[in-house]
């Protein structure tokens, strides 16, 4: 049984990063990430977190400006969506080469044009080449015990790469729910200080930041690779750890929800798996073996693992709230990879869904997992209406 | 050699590169005739290979010296030429 | 040699060294030495892309003898920012020095916002902008600082153009209309004035702009030798006035010797298309109406 009190989910998400104790703050307006730096600002301005909070003028120079922070070595916090998540682009690559472990909440939302501020992954999910590790939660406990696990994974020298932990923007920062958090003493025990492996001090004079030439450039990008293929079990045990220490499950590379004796599983990112798992519920009721793996950990992107888990089902239905324009359903396609050219083939289905903060309704779930069932779907959007004419578009 | 972590350096590691081996027009010569010790040279340096503790005691380090002929063109007292590469340092 | 002056050379230490790959008679790389000979060891730099960053920090091979951290272009005053900001918190501030550097590209132009920001939050930040008037790294183009009818390569003179038609933004003056503390024009023609302004700066908490002329032997088509000789004749046809503002008041070094500004242009290929055949006359007075105009408003000649 959950202890906690109701709260709303930028307040918690804000008390969590204020346990984690980051002495420099740094943030920039955009909905609906904006009740989480408000929180914060409050709970500073109360005395309740000794940091450096700083308002600056955009989205590029608030990460640029934990990235100077973290530099010195200092633990840090940064938090955006959407269109501050892609102004801030090329920091958010800079960053992860500068090997940084800097910590951001995105709140997904769709992306501009046309202009939308309500939840969907694309913003995310489009920066998922930058070699930041990537951790989706389902709901405002998970977003706050993934917080305390960012800075574990992030800090652990094995990694030292930053963490973006994203939470479905409106769904979970606006909304109340149960949420339990830990005390600053047992936060204290469970993430010591941060330990910089390189930083700038006048004592010990280093140079950051160098250029490197085609003889240099790719085994500094290997590094990455290889170093995030070998997060994949330091993820695993963190959340091992975080449920030992602190009673309850959270993070790790993925959630199996009666996945285990499933012929189809849905597989899904974020708030929409907690409804999906009602609607397996409900299906299980009528006597069909379907379950949901929801995947939390989406860079690196465990492959050993979700093959070892997917491999005994016969459908698996990949629903997502992002698409590759000009392409196909992202997660669909590199869930495909995972079976490539290996003894299990189970039929991948990919579904487009929720958009722009549309919906994702459990009639829209049971008609994938139907559709799904009956043939194998490249890549179908859900839920898409008819009562519209699409310019220059031919039905 | 290592590739570190974000690729950071330690300090001082361009002194391997020794950039005297650009110069093609020429070098200076300091003469040691009229020098006041004004450190003008050695200040006006873009490469910092100029160095000298007192009077008619200036000279650029060949390692790093590009030629530029800064130093020439400053000095106060014309106590610096330019000269062919190959040719004597004073 | 010497024996004493062998040891000496062992003894300096330049905490910008030797082995950087700036050109020959490169006027920043003399203004980086200064401006950090003048810092001392107790210092963070954040540097822009640019022709400084590239030529002191190819790895592993490091020019920089004092903590330096690159990012990129556009966010230098930013990243400074966060540098101070983490000093601040951990309370090393008050003996830590952050100086933020980059070319006029980066000031001028795709840092200005970042700039604005840094200034108007107020922090303990020494900006100094290494102005040789273009963007020199990625070969001469045009940026906010270029002079008026300047040729790059991007504002190139031509059948229907003369170059660059816009005159150069007057960051100084939008510096100062931030508040800060203190804002100077240097230049590496006169490299004790450089010094002191440096050092004057960095006594100051807050905000603080430091503008440096440095002639680009390359860019503007100079020979090397002659660099700190234009930078010196940029200074004496009242082109580029040394100023101060401290606190809102404006002071300038009078001209030490004033010349008409043909003798800075002719020499620099990048205005040879104004003093080619018979010249054009019109322009360079125009130009000259400049450089009266700046002695006017910032008295520059000694009564």
């Amino acid at each position: 049984m959950l202890k906690g009190r109701m709260i709303q989910g930028c307040r918690a998400i804000a008390e969590a990063v204020t346990l984690c104790r980051p002495r420099v703050i740094s943030a920039y307006p955009i909905t609906p990430q904006t009740l989480i730096v408000e929180e914060l600002a409050s709970i500073v301005a109360d005395g309740g977190l000794d940091t450096e909070f700083i308002n600056v003028e955009g989205e590029h120079s608030a990460a640029s400006l934990v990235l100077g922070s973290s530099a010195v070595g200092v633990r840090v916090f940064t938090a955006t969506s959407s269109q501050g998540l892609l102004y801030m682009g090329e920091v958010v690559f800079n960053i992860a080469g500068m090997r940084l472990p800097i910590v951001m909440i995105n709140a997904n939302r769709a992306v501009s044009a046309p202009l939308n501020i309500w939840n969907d992954q694309q913003d995310s999910i489009s920066m998922r080449d930058s070699g930041w590790i990537q951790l989706y939660a389902e709901n405002n406990q998970e977003a706050c015990d993934l917080v305390f696990q960012a800075y574990r994974i992030a800090e652990d020298h094995r990694v030292m790469l930053p963490v973006m932990v994203c939470v479905d923007g409106f769904v979970l920062p606006h909304a109340f729910e149960v949420v339990d958090l830990p005390s600053q003493k047992e936060v204290d025990a469970y993430l010591p200080p941060y330990q910089p492996i390189y930083k700038l001090d006048p004592d010990n004079p280093l140079t950051m930041g160098a250029f490197t030439e085609p003889d240099k450039y790719m085994e500094a990008r290997y590094m990455i690779q290889r170093t995030m293929e070998a997060s994949i079990p330091i993820i695993e045990e963190v959340a091992r750890e975080f449920k030992r220490t602190f009673g309850h499950a959270a993070g790790g590379l993925f959630e199996k929800y009666r996945v285990d004796d499933a012929s189809t599983v849905v597989v899904a990112l974020g708030s929409m798996a907690g409804t999906t798992k009602d609607v397996v519920d409900d299906l299980r009721n009528k006597g069909q073996k379907v379950g949901v793996l929801r995947l939390i950990t989406y860079r690196p992107f465990p492959e050993e693992a979700l093959y070892e888990a997917l491999k005994g089902a016969q459908n698996i239905v990949v629903i997502e709230k992002a698409l590759s324009l000009g392409g196909s359903a992202p997660l669909a396609v590199e869930l495909r990879s995972v079976f490539h050219g290996r003894p299990a083939s189970p039929k991948i289905s990919g579904f487009v869904i929720g958009l722009g903060g549309r919906d994702v309704t459990t009639d829209d779930l049971k008609y994938a997992i139907e559709k799904a069932q009956q043939q194998l779907i490249n890549m179908e959007f859900i839920g898409l209406r008819t009562d519209l004419e699409l310019e220059g578009i031919n039905a | 050699m290592k590739i570190t972590l974000g690729t950071v350096t330690h300090p001082g590691g361009s002194r391997v590169n020794k950039t005297g081996a650009w110069r093609t027009a020429g070098k200076p010569r300091f003469l040691h005739k009229n020098c006041i010790a004004c450190d003008v040279c050695a200040l006006g340096c873009p490469e910092g290979c100029i160095f000298g503790t007192g009077q008619r005691t200036y000279y650029a380090n060949e390692d790093f010296c590009k030629g530029c002929g800064i130093c020439a063109s400053g000095c106060p007292v014309h106590d610096i030429e330019m000269i062919p590469e190959g040719g004597e340092d004073a | 040699m010497p024996e004493l002056v062998k040891e000496r050379d062992k003894l300096i230490d330049h905490l910008l060294c030797s082995g950087h790959t700036a050109c020959p008679g490169c006027g920043q790389a003399l203004a980086a030495r200064l401006v950090v000979r003048a810092a001392g060891r107790n210092v963070i730099i954040v540097n822009s892309t640019g022709c400084l960053e590239i030529f002191t920090s190819k790895y592993p091979e490091s020019a920089w003898e004092v903590p330096w951290l690159h990012s990129l272009f556009q966010n230098t005053a930013a990243v400074a920012s966060g540098v101070e900001a983490a000093l601040r918190t951990v309370g090393r501030l008050d003996k830590v020095r952050v100086i933020a550097q980059g070319g006029d590209g980066s000031t001028f132009d795709i840092g200005f916002g970042a700039i604005s920001g840094m200034f108007e939050r107020g922090h303990d930040i020494l900006y100094v902008c290494y102005d040789n008037e273009a963007y020199m790294n990625t070969g001469i183009q045009r940026s906010g600082s270029t002079p008026r009818y300047a040729r790059t390569t991007t504002s190139p003179p031509g059948k229907v153009s003369l170059g660059n038609l816009r005159p150069k933004k007057d960051l100084p003056q939008i510096a100062a209309a931030h508040g800060i503390p203190y804002v100077a024009v240097a230049s590496v023609g006169y490299p004790m004035d450089l010094d002191r302004k440096i050092r004057k700066a960095l006594s100051i908490r807050g905000p603080k702009y430091v503008q440096i002329h440095v002639p680009c032997p390359l860019g503007w088509g100079t020979e090397p030798s002659k660099t700190i000789d234009y930078a010196r004749l940029a200074v004496n046809t009242a082109l580029y006035p040394l100023i101060e503002i401290e606190d809102g008041v404006t002071t300038a070094i009078k001209i030490p010797a004033r010349v008409p500004v043909e003798e800075y242009l002719k020499g620099q290929i990048r205005f040879r298309h104004l003093l080619e055949g018979t010249g054009r006359k019109e322009e360079i007075a125009e130009i000259q109406k400049m450089a009266d105009r700046n002695i006017e408003v910032y008295d520059l000649i000694a009564k």
